[in-house]
């Protein structure tokens, strides 16, 4: 490439004849651009400032709005930077605020200029070098502009000194000991009684205090009861709607134990719901929602037209309003609601039904199903959401399925009785959404099945011939789940006393499944010697007599579905594990297994090895949990005899564990402990009763199934570990910068109140941008804030004021000051002429003379 | 802080003006820029002005041809900042008198400019049409 010519910059294209040149598309556009770049790359390195500067000017636009790289044009920009020429720097300027971040090499290099430019004259130029110190601060330049922003705090035009203000903040985000010099001029700023200074210093400590204490202690009161009456006042006066919005937000969030306050503002929200334009309705309902937590009252009055908005045209509505519902489903109207929910759902378009689906799901399954009673409806519910065409949360279905299963003994009859409606389905099998809840009916049918009516039916449903559509992780669970029906089955026909000899079942069975099954027969057997036979009666609830042809039947059904896999090489023979292979498995740690095991006897001494069908879950729960000694303890309960009496004592040992510790009497009733007994199933949780329960299982250690899901009972407690450690990243986070500020607050003690004052009238105000006015002299004192924060930090505002001392011969000014550009701000444009007169004079009387200390 | 970012697009979803208040990658501008755009021109006249991204807000609306997007935080009054979006079609009318698409794509920098007057920082400093043209207007009559 050439270097750069005359000719170059005599005929070099403007910003103009560039864009022109694009829009004409003659050679289209990629080609155009990048002949274009070439020619900036050529022109940018001459050495004519302007043609530098018209270049950097098109790079800019190519970058901005073609997503162009330009950082090879960085040098050049900071050359152009160094022109006299005032459109050179603004072009210069803005191709760095486009282009510079914290990683740009040479960000250094710009120091001096800004430095140069911070200490012009020219207004201008300041505001420029403000504008981009704004945008590019990192530490390095923060650090060492701090002293420029420090003289531009107290500058004499009105333009610069607002503009200081706005980077002062991010002058002490990047390096926070710029607060200990900056600080004391940015509150005397606070004096000023120009509004623009005013608000844009009120900004700047809203965003301050919010991080320095906003973790420190509750509400001010004092700051709350001065600041209700104003605001109730405006909600009532104002004609612009933006400001009323901002009143309602502000009483919804931090004023809402005033009662009439509140009622003033659900008024008005029900005002915007009934509005038309859709902006409204949405902020209404938004309202509404934080208004909810603490108010539920106020939805229920307006509980039509929330209905109403679920069925509205605009997504935003639906899913407001849809979380509004949630806000009112308790305990007693939760399955009408769900029936009305789910109703829509069938309805809607997919995304929204799954939205309500997924609401449901996540509301009845808070806190551990506390607001669910009939459980059984709820199961039955899971079945039909399953069923629904556009579901898409089969994984939480399939979730919840199981979660309920383990937690709730008490369902498991209708559990396994919607489980066999889903399996039975042929038409089921070919939605993938909903294999993960097929998964979870499959193993819930094996696992209680003695709580079926049906085995057989069972059965053929697991072995039905389309199951071969499921991926094979899924298949596996049927197949378990067959056999542990195959097992039931066989033990309840040999309980009934008939004849199979153990020698003659096995002949039925291909020679390959022999093996298992024959190991799980014999361990019947063992177990069976042990094993209450009444108790086994009492469960199983077969309708249909399992008798010898039946179980034959069965055993060719079995044959049949499974004769083939064997032959494929998806499956594999389990062999037994020879001792030296078992020495080669190191022990994990903390495992101790030559330490007796005498303490256990003492907690299980009178539970009862359950039935070998049951409790086949979570072995491998035991091992993550480090609790692995349980199951060698396993092999030693199982051979425990019992001895029972009366029904209710062998149930109660056999459900021991779902039992309160015997010293509490009043469990120790007729009734079955009910099925959302929070006890109940925060017992489950707790690591000892899982070791109970699991000692009491009759298994074989190598009959543990290998379930493609092995359900974490102890999800609860990983995420109550999760919240402190997610919580202190945003404590480290501000600590800096809150600990600088600190410093300053405490340090000097006699620090104005008047911010206390300005935050009060933030905290009426938040932010009201207002439009702009022809009065210029009304224009400058509506200028607005240009953020605010929610009124929830005025507590922490309310904080700050307590700890400063006040300075009393300001006072009187300040309030004035502040108190009438509150009442300013109150107008809007159109009634801003007549807002004005009627509150100037409360302005001067009201008089507040105590500065809550 | 406050304002993250301001969009200008048509109806083709072409960008017509970009200004961010805090640093993005050219990638991650571009994917931002297609899925906020996609958003909000798939909706229609009869749903409300604002949008649910990530962790903040977007405040649309479309005037003509051009669809003017704000990216606040999501403690910020989006009626407002429906009257920041006015205030600044405003000022760009009372400059180029009957502003259209094509003024803002043949003088971008001087939309830029006027950005620049009145948000600093993420946060609005000026709301004063006079207030913000004129230095815009002295650096017209310089060069």
């Amino acid at each position: 490439m050439s270097g750069p010519s005359l000719m170059d910059s005599l005929f070099q294209r403007s910003l103009e004849d560039l864009i022109k040149g694009l829009r004409q598309q003659l050679i289209g556009e990629q080609a155009f651009i990048s002949k274009s770049l070439e020619e900036i790359r050529k022109e940018i390195k001459s050495t004519d400032l302007s043609t530098k500067s018209t270049a950097l000017l098109k790079l800019s636009y190519l970058s901005n709005l073609h997503f162009h790289d330009m950082s090879f044009a960085v040098f050049p920009a900071l050359e152009v930077l160094s022109s006299p020429r005032f459109s050179h720097k603004k072009i210069a300027y803005h191709a760095i605020l486009l282009s510079f971040h914290d990683s740009t090499p040479i960000l250094l290099l710009i120091t001096n200029h800004l430095r140069k430019d911070l200490n012009s004259t020219n207004e201008f130029e300041v505001s420029l070098a403000l504008q981009c110190l704004s945008r590019i601060a990192n530490v390095d330049l923060a650090r060492d502009l701090t002293p420029e922003v420090f003289t531009l705090l107290s500058s004499n035009k009105l333009y610069v000194r607002k503009r200081a203000v706005a980077v002062v903040l991010r002058v002490f985000e990047k390096y926070p000991d710029s607060v200990r010099v900056c600080f004391k001029r940015l509150v005397e700023n606070l004096e000023n009684s120009d509004p623009q200074i005013l608000s844009a210093v009120v900004g700047v400590f809203s965003e301050l205090v919010l991080k320095i204490f906003s973790k420190l202690a509750p509400l001010e009161p004092r700051l709350a009861k001065r600041v209700v009456e104003p605001i109730c006042d405006l909600m009532r006066n104002t004609g612009a709607t933006s400001l009323l919005f901002e009143c309602i937000r502000t009483v919804v969030t931090s004023l809402s134990e005033y009662e009439s306050a509140v009622r003033l503002a659900v008024g008005k929200v029900r005002g915007f719901l009934v509005d038309e334009d859709p902006n409204l309705k949405y902020l209404g309902l938004q309202a509404l929602r934080i208004v909810a937590e603490k108010h539920l009252w106020a939805v229920a009055e307006n509980k039509e037209v929330v209905i109403k908005s679920l069925s509205d045209a605009d997504p935003n509505i639906k899913i407001e309003s849809l979380r509004l519902v949630m806000a009112m489903v308790s305990e007693h109207n939760v399955s009408e609601m769900s029936r009305v929910l789910v109703n829509y759902a069938l309805k809607s378009d997919p995304v929204f039904c799954n939205e309500i689906l997924g609401s449901i799901l996540s509301t009845c399954s808070r806190n551990l199903y506390e607001i669910i009673v009939d459980f059984d409806w709820y199961v039955s519910l899971l079945g039909e959401m399953s069923r629904i065409p556009h579901c898409q949360m089969g994984d939480e279905i399939e979730n919840q399925l199981i979660d309920i299963g383990l937690r709730v003994k008490d369902v498991r009859p209708e559990l396994v009785h919607v489980a066999r409606d889903l399996l039975i389905d042929p038409a089921l099998l070919g939605n993938s959404f909903l294999h993960g809840v097929l998964s979870a009916a499959a193993w819930e049918s094996g696992e209680y099945v003695e709580f079926s009516r049906n085995p057989l039916e069972l059965m053929e449903a697991l072995l039905q011939p389309r199951t071969n559509l499921l991926p094979p992780s899924i298949r596996a669970i049927y197949i378990q789940s067959a056999f542990k029906v195959l097992v039931f089955c066989l033990h309840t026909c040999i309980m009934q006393g008939e004849s199979i000899a153990p020698s003659a079942s096995l002949d039925y069975l291909p020679s390959g499944v022999s093996a298992s099954a024959s190991y799980e027969l014999f361990d019947d057997f063992s177990v069976e010697n042990g094993a209450d036979a009444t108790v086994v009666h009492g469960q199983t609830r077969a309708s249909a007599p399992i008798t010898e042809e039946s179980i034959v039947d069965l055993l060719n059904l079995v044959e049949l579905a499974f004769g083939p896999l064997l032959g494929s090489h998806d499956v594999e023979e389990l062999g037994p594990v020879s001792l030296s292979a078992q020495g080669k498995v190191c022990l994990p740690n903390g495992l101790v297994l030559k330490e007796n095991l005498s303490d256990l006897e003492m907690i299980c001494g009178d539970i009862e090895p359950s039935s070998s069908n049951s409790f086949s879950f979570g072995n491998p729960n035991e091992e993550k949990d480090g609790l692995s000694f349980s199951s060698l303890q396993i092999k030693e309960d199982s051979e425990q005899p019992h001895e029972s009496t009366s029904l209710l004592a062998e149930h109660r040992k056999r459900h021991g564990l779902y039992y309160l510790p015997l010293r509490k009497s009043e469990i120790i009733s007729n009734d079955y402990p009910p099925a959302n007994d929070p006890t109940l199933q925060g017992d489950i949780n707790d690591n000892a009763d899982h070791l109970v329960k699991l000692t009491a299982e009759s298994l074989v250690p190598k009959r543990k199934p290998n379930h493609s899901k092995p359900r974490p009972v102890v999800v609860k407690l990983d995420e109550v570990n999760e919240k402190p450690v997610a919580m202190k990243q945003p404590e480290s986070r501000d600590n800096s910068l809150s600990g600088a500020v600190r410093e300053v607050l405490f340090g000097s003690e006699d620090i104005l109140p008047t911010s206390s004052q300005s935050n009060l009238s933030n905290s009426s105000k938040r932010k009201g941008k207002e439009k702009q006015h022809t009065d210029p002299h009304v224009e400058s004192k509506e200028s607005a804030v240009g953020d605010g924060n929610s009124s929830s930090r005025r507590r922490s505002q309310g904080k700050e004021r307590r700890q400063r001392s006040p300075r009393k011969k300001n006072d009187e000014e300040r309030k004035d000051t502040v108190q009438k550009e509150k009442k300013n701000r109150s107008g809007r444009h159109k009634s801003i002429q007549r807002a004005e007169e009627p509150l100037k004079v409360p302005a001067q009387t009201s008089v507040i003379p105590d500065f809550l200390l | 802080m406050g304002i993250r970012f301001i969009l200008m697009v048509n109806k083709q979803g072409q960008t017509r003006l970009a200004q961010y208040y805090e640093w993005l990658t050219v990638e991650e501008r571009r994917a931002l820029e297609g899925e906020i755009v996609r958003k909000c021109l798939a909706r229609n006249e009869q749903q409300c002005s604002f949008v649910e991204h990530r962790n903040y807000k977007i405040v649309y609306r479309r005037y003509a041809s051009l669809f003017f997007l704000v990216g606040v935080d999501n403690d910020e009054n989006e009626l407002a900042i429906l009257e920041f979006i006015h205030l600044l079609v405003e000022t760009m009318d009372r400059h180029f008198g009957n502003v259209c698409e094509l003024d803002i794509m043949f003088h971008l920098e001087k939309a830029h400019f006027m950005l620049e007057e009145m948000v600093m920082n993420g946060s609005i400093v000026e709301t004063s049409k006079a207030n913000i043209l004129s230095p815009i207007q002295l650096m017209e009559k310089a060069t």
